[in-house]
């Protein structure tokens, strides 16, 4: 097993001996790792590894048996979901979960929910404070939107969406939190190779554009090879091995957990 | 590309986000005003005119459990009890402390706003069905609180006889007076719920009745919005007992009881749920109904009835209506009456290519 490969010099996520079980199932077993501010960090393991829960986990959906997890040297253990997001973490779902009886713009401007501070009285009011307000976000909503190139479908409802439109969507709303770290759990399953072209172009430009640090779940290891600074892999509920693409394609332990499965081939 | 001009994309958003974008819509909300505000006094009889101030004073509770249930998607069997708050504290602040209208009125809501807090602090962590028998159980518990506390209820009879309400040391007498200051505040209730539900609270009830998940992952505290969706919902509730109290000239709890917070789920359901124009349907609709049975049933009844039989059957006849009318509904038409304006309205929209 390999180690965090050298000197994590500015950590923005350290997770620490984070464990969780549902019953019997020990889904995380002890997982510990660190984030480089900036980076894109890919989690890969077969199904049922422990990658969504350990998301989960961080996102404050599952709340961790054990361990710390810490953001900018904040614990997120124990906060709630909506406490999490506050801090500037979004993410999306494995299964989309968008509001789908809401347009595209709704779903856009309730990502930047938190950003937003407008008090009961003011919404009332409407006409001065809020109204502001609104414009204002609306303003950053609609860069998102010409960034992800949906403008023509401002005004649909999401459920009505083609699957590949609706991860974009989904990405969208999360990008509206203006996020310093992004989770993404597997955000081209299921797409056809141009979506996957075009999520994985939206990926590095988010990256690279707004220096949004990124945790990636994704099954397809040749984009992940490619993409990713860093790489842990977990395999059922343990981390087997941790470092650059180059290493972690060389680790037995990576090579013997894949054996059979016809995942790695990047 | 993002950076042209703001001037030019500020004035654009705002359109954007009028309350009334459509022409015909635009139309049809100056027509109604119009027609309440001018035409109405002029020619309606007294009687008309106190009928349609009933239906003033429903159109606030009704938005006030529509943003509840509507939007937010909480049930409520309970919205009749925070009434009958409202009402009592405007009462006792009334009589006890001489305090104006104008001041028992916000506080009738604030006081029914604290009392919704109360209540939905322990009921809005659990969902459906629990849920409806927590705020069913409010509204047994409120009741029971207010006829068993002379301090609050005023005594033997727990009715508290008000003043006629003052407005800027104008007493409002006449029912034309009467009338027009509750379509007045009619008329804000719909401004200010129009306004909220636009705006970052509306979208965030809507989001956690669509998906609580999602919305707690993005930022939402559900339970604190939910809470906020109770409170601000028991607040119109409060302001629409302290209406009644006033409209009345009694502050009674026979007024609040279960059967009224069935009568306003009707309204909401009726009307066109998460809808602000269905909250207005609803309350003509069920606020007038009973007055249509009755002109019904004393033409067409009386032939075949004796008169106090008749009598009896009319309220029988209108609880059972509505309960069908619910069920109706909520199997037909969820969206409500208010399906019926926006089809005549899509119709117009097109008009006169209508094919
Ligand atoms: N909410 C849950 N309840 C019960 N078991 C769960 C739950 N979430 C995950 N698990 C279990 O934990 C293990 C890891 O699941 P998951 O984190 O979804 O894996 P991955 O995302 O790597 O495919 C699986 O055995 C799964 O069945
Ligand atoms: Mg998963």
């Amino acid at each position: 097993m390999l180690d965090s490969s050298g000197g994590s010099s500015d950590p923005i996520l350290t997770v620490d001996k984070v464990a969780k079980s549902f019953g019997g199932v020990q889904a995380v077993k002890e997982v510990s790792l660190q984030v480089e501010r900036g980076s894109i960090f890919s989690i890969i393991g077969p199904n049922g590894a422990g990658k969504t829960s350990l998301v989960n986990m961080i996102s404050g959906f599952y709340k961790a048996d054990q361990g710390s997890i810490k953001f900018d040297g904040t614990e997120l253990i124990g906060r709630s979901p909506s406490g999490i997001a506050e801090l500037g973490i979004a993410r999306t779902f494995q299964n989309i979960a968008l509001f789908r009886g809401l347009t595209v713009l709704d779903n856009l401007m309730l990502g930047r929910h938190v950003r937003m501070k407008s008090s009961v009285m003011s919404c009332f009011m409407w006409w001065g404070a809020a109204q502001k307000e609104e414009i204002h976000h609306r303003k950053r909503a609609e860069e998102i939107i010409d960034f992800l190139r949906i403008s023509d479908l401002r005004r649909a409802n999401t459920g009505e969406l083609a699957y590949g439109l609706q991860k974009r969507v989904e990405l969208g709303r999360a990008l509206a939190l203006d996020p310093t770290l992004l989770l993404l759990d597997e955000p081209m399953a299921g797409m056809n190779s141009e979506e996957k072209e075009d999520m994985v172009r939206y990926v590095l430009d988010v990256n690279a554009e707004f220096g949004t640090t990124i945790i990636l779940i994704e099954h397809d290891m040749g984009v992940v090879m490619d993409i990713s600074d860093h790489i842990v892999v977990l395999d059922q509920g343990e981390k087997i091995s941790d470092g650059t693409p180059d290493q972690v394609k060389a680790d037995p332990a990576v090579i013997r957990a894949y054996l059979g499965a016809s995942h790695l081939q990047g | 590309m993002y950076y042209r001009e703001s001037g030019y994309y500020k004035t654009d958003y705002k359109s954007d986000m009028s309350l009334y974008p459509l022409p015909i819509s635009r139309f049809a909300a100056f027509s109604l005003l119009v027609l309440f505000f001018l035409a109405a006094p002029v020619v309606m009889n007294e009687y008309y005119l106190t009928l349609l101030s009933l239906v003033a004073i429903a159109t606030v509770g009704a938005l006030g459990l529509n943003i509840l249930l509507g939007y937010a998607g909480q049930l409520s069997i309970g919205h009749a009890a925070f009434m009958s708050v409202g009402a009592y504290t405007a009462a006792n602040l009334a009589t006890k402390f001489d305090l104006p209208f104008l001041i028992t009125l916000p506080a009738g809501g604030l006081m029914a706003a604290a009392i919704g807090i109360v209540v939905g602090v322990p009921s809005l962590r659990i969902k459906g069905v629990y849920l409806a028998i927590a705020t069913l159980a409010a509204q047994f518990i409120i009741e029971w609180i207010i006829n068993h506390s002379p301090e609050i209820s005023g005594g033997a009879q727990a009715s508290i006889e008000v003043p006629r309400p003052t407005l800027l040391g104008e007493k409002l007498e006449s029912p034309v007076e009467l009338y027009y200051f509750l379509l007045i505040v009619a008329v804000i209730a719909v401004i200010a719920t129009q306004n909220l539900i636009r705006s970052r609270i509306g979208r965030a009830f809507v989001a956690i009745r669509d998906q609580d998940i999602a919305a707690e992952i993005i930022g939402i505290s559900v339970f604190k919005y939910k809470l906020y969706a109770f409170a601000i919902s028991s607040f119109y509730a409060g302001v629409t007992g302290v209406l009644y109290t006033y409209y009345l000239g009694i502050a009674s709890y026979e007024q609040f009881q279960l059967g009224v917070s069935i009568d306003y789920l009707a309204m909401v359901i009726i009307g066109g749920l998460g809808s602000i124009l269905g909250s207005v349907f609803g309350a003509f609709f069920i606020s007038l109904l009973p007055i249509a049975i009755r002109l019904f049933m004393e033409s067409v009844g009386s032939i075949f009835v004796e008169p106090d039989v008749l009598a009896q059957s009319i309220s029988q006849l209108r609880q059972i209506l509505f309960g069908v009318l619910i069920i109706v509904f909520l199997i037909v038409e969820p969206d409500g009456l208010n399906r019926l304006w926006i089809n005549i309205r899509n119709y117009f929209r097109v008009w006169p290519f209508s094919h």
